[in-house]
């Protein structure tokens, strides 16, 4: 069973690699960059949702903190290197998730989720009434910057290949990490704080240093998406990209790093999808509406995701009455929230 | 600040908080006694905002009109159209994970945002302050403070009084305490729990609906107006304490005074005072200001 999956992660990763290669348009280079970035993001909120339990409502803050970090940091006088411009915008998300973990990891459940909200609105109310990151025009990347002398990240393909690059890279970390005494630690927080504790776990600093990587890890995807776009506004920060991280993550499926991946590509497809004016016409503007009946049909039918999928047909085929039976199979994922 | 700009400020905080606490008991009481988080609560004030709108003229041609009119059909659509929601997407949620529902509402969200741009567009509208309470009451010699809001205030403030007295008194209220605590204990006895809950969340959504409604002519009535109220509302429900009803009251007045003061003393960081006030009380109070227990 987990060989399939490693396969079908291999697959994935080979298919994107060789996209822009057999017929990607300029548009859809685009698109699945953007789309990378995203799953980078949604890989990062997994191993606080997913794998700690730790549900956080504040993600886009490390996101758009690494965003700004990025533009600021790389300045207006000529290009800088991605070499270090790129751990610097990881580092400035991390401190300031050390800052929001330190405080928030005091309260759980559902007043966890509001106490990262809080922080990361305070974040986003910084950036935009404050001059330092440009008020709501927010500012513009004077240079891209670069790799050594030939790779210029303005050429579209080169930041495709340096952000699948990227997310393959974080994807790879995660595996390991989750694999690790680290991992399963987190683990074991997710499922019964009380027994991790009993068995001589102090569990504050394991659920801090996730905490801190997460933001780190979702910084690296905000400094990419600053890179790529050339510009960054207050919006990268706002609670509605918090909430779309976790609608990836829940609709890809939870306690998989692959559902991280398979929900951000489902999601922002599904977007793109309801959006083409080619398909729905006048009524593309509508797109809200489409997605939302998706989404709808997805919880009813797919209790644990989009991952859960194959388990479910393979039911339905065998004629043992389908998924019902499952509905609650994971409790497990949201620890002591009430 | 000199004094009536003070009192006026008060009075405004205040009919903020008790136009807060309409949206945000319904949203406790279904987070605490189904364990339901429903993201889409916003919108259903949303939804009563709109019927204000779009009720006055039909209600105006079918039995002669007028805002109280309009307010009352109003509120038994809500409970009508409550009551089938939470038959047909709520009640099969309560077995599901807490995420599971956050995706579901989430659509929902959604789908009330686009059906409400595809009936009645995404403009700005204003609802006309009813004529009996266009009026001002002066204040001092140069202020004077708009009936409608003291109407406001007064009409939220017997509705929290009702909820009060329906909660602690009545039978209906008993249930409903003992419905939150145990389930299936409240089953076993033989009272009908899927129609209970099917009533409160009726009532939830009628309250917020209300809220709208009132709201309307004061606030006007804009796309994106359920998105800010249901944060500001988890706020709240966080800040009182999950579940708990006082807890929510108190709470909806302190985010009132807070976000009104603010926004006069402050109004660099006006958008900050809230979350900052959220993160310093669950500082101090992890479980929130009234645990319910």
């Amino acid at each position: 069973m987990d060989k399939s999956k490693g396969i079908f992660v291999a697959l994935v990763f080979m298919a994107l690699a060789l996209y822009p290669f057999v017929g990607g348009g300029g548009y859809g280079i685009d698109i699945v960059t953007k789309i990378m970035i995203y799953a980078i993001l949604a890989l990062s909120l997994e191993l606080l949702v997913g794998t700690t339990g730790l549900v956080c409502f504040g993600q886009a803050a490390f996101f758009g903190i690494g965003a700004y970090a990025a533009v600021l940091f790389s300045g207006e006088q000529g290009a800088a290197s991605i070499l270090w411009l790129l751990p610097a915008s990881m580092l400035a998300a991390a401190v300031y998730a050390l800052a929001v973990g330190a405080l928030s990891l005091r309260t759980r459940g559902v007043y966890f989720i509001m106490v990262t909200l809080a922080f990361a609105q305070m974040a986003y109310f910084v950036v935009h009434d404050t001059p330092l990151g440009g008020g709501t025009d927010g500012i513009y990347l004077y240079f891209r910057p670069t790799l050594g002398e030939k790779l210029k990240f303005d050429e579209p393909l080169v930041m495709y290949l340096f952000s699948l690059g990227t997310l393959v890279f974080v994807f790879g970390f995660l595996t390991v990490l989750l694999n690790s005494r680290f991992g399963r630690a987190l683990a074991g927080i997710r499922v019964n704080e009380q027994r991790m504790r009993g068995t001589g776990f102090t569990t504050y600093p394991y659920k801090l240093a996730a905490f801190v990587i997460s933001g780190g890890l979702a910084g690296l995807g905000g400094a990419l998406f600053a890179i790529k776009d050339g510009f960054v506004n207050p919006e990268l920060m706002s609670w509605h990209l918090s909430g779309a991280a976790l609608m990836m993550i829940i609709l890809g499926g939870l306690g998989h790093l692959r559902g991280a991946l398979i929900g951000a590509f489902a999601f922002l497809l599904l977007q793109e999808f309801f959006k083409a004016e080619a398909i729905f016409g006048e009524f593309a503007k509508h797109w809200h509406l489409g997605m939302g009946i998706v989404i709808i049909a997805a919880v009813a039918v797919l209790p644990r995701g989009l991952v859960g999928l194959p388990e479910v047909l393979r039911k339905r085929l065998a004629g043992s009455g389908g998924g019902e039976s499952r509905i609650g199979g994971l409790k497990s994922a949201q620890g002591g929230a009430k | 600040m000199d004094l009536t700009t003070f009192l006026i400020q008060c009075l405004n905080a205040f009919q903020y908080g008790l136009l807060l606490f309409l949206v945000a008991s319904g949203l406790t009481l279904i987070f605490g006694i189904m364990g339901v988080i429903n993201l889409a609560h916003g919108s259903f004030y949303m939804i009563g905002a709109y019927l204000a709108y779009a009720l006055a003229p039909v209600v105006a041609s079918a039995i002669g009109g007028g805002f109280f009119a309009t307010l009352l059909v109003g509120v038994v659509l809500s409970v009508v159209f409550g009551y089938l929601l939470e038959w047909a997407f709520y009640s099969y949620l309560y077995e599901r994970d807490h995420l599971q529902q956050v995706l579901m509402t989430y659509g929902l969200i959604l789908v009330f945002e686009e059906l409400r741009s595809l009936l009645v567009g995404d403009n700005v509208y204003s609802v006309e302050i009813p004529q009996v309470l266009a009026g001002s009451i002066p204040l001092s010699e140069v202020m004077t403070y708009p009936t409608y809001r003291l109407f406001v205030s007064a009409i939220c403030l017997v509705l929290v009084g009702a909820m009060f007295w329906v909660f602690a008194r009545t039978r209906l209220g008993m249930m409903i305490r003992a419905g939150a605590s145990n389930r299936e204990m409240v089953q076993s006895l033989g009272i009908d729990i899927s129609f209970l809950y099917r009533v409160v969340f009726a009532a939830g959504f009628a309250l917020a609906a209300f809220a709208g409604m009132v709201a309307a002519p004061v606030s006007t009535v804009y796309p994106g107006m359920g998105g800010e109220v249901l944060i500001i509302c988890f706020v709240v429900v966080v800040i009182g304490g999950i579940g708990s009803i006082q807890g929510a009251l108190v709470a909806a007045l302190l985010i009132g005074f807070v976000d009104t003061f603010g926004k006069v003393l402050v109004p660099g960081a006006a958008g900050v005072m809230v979350y900052l006030a959220m993160a310093l009380i669950l500082l101090w109070k992890p479980d929130g200001l009234f645990k319910a227990g």
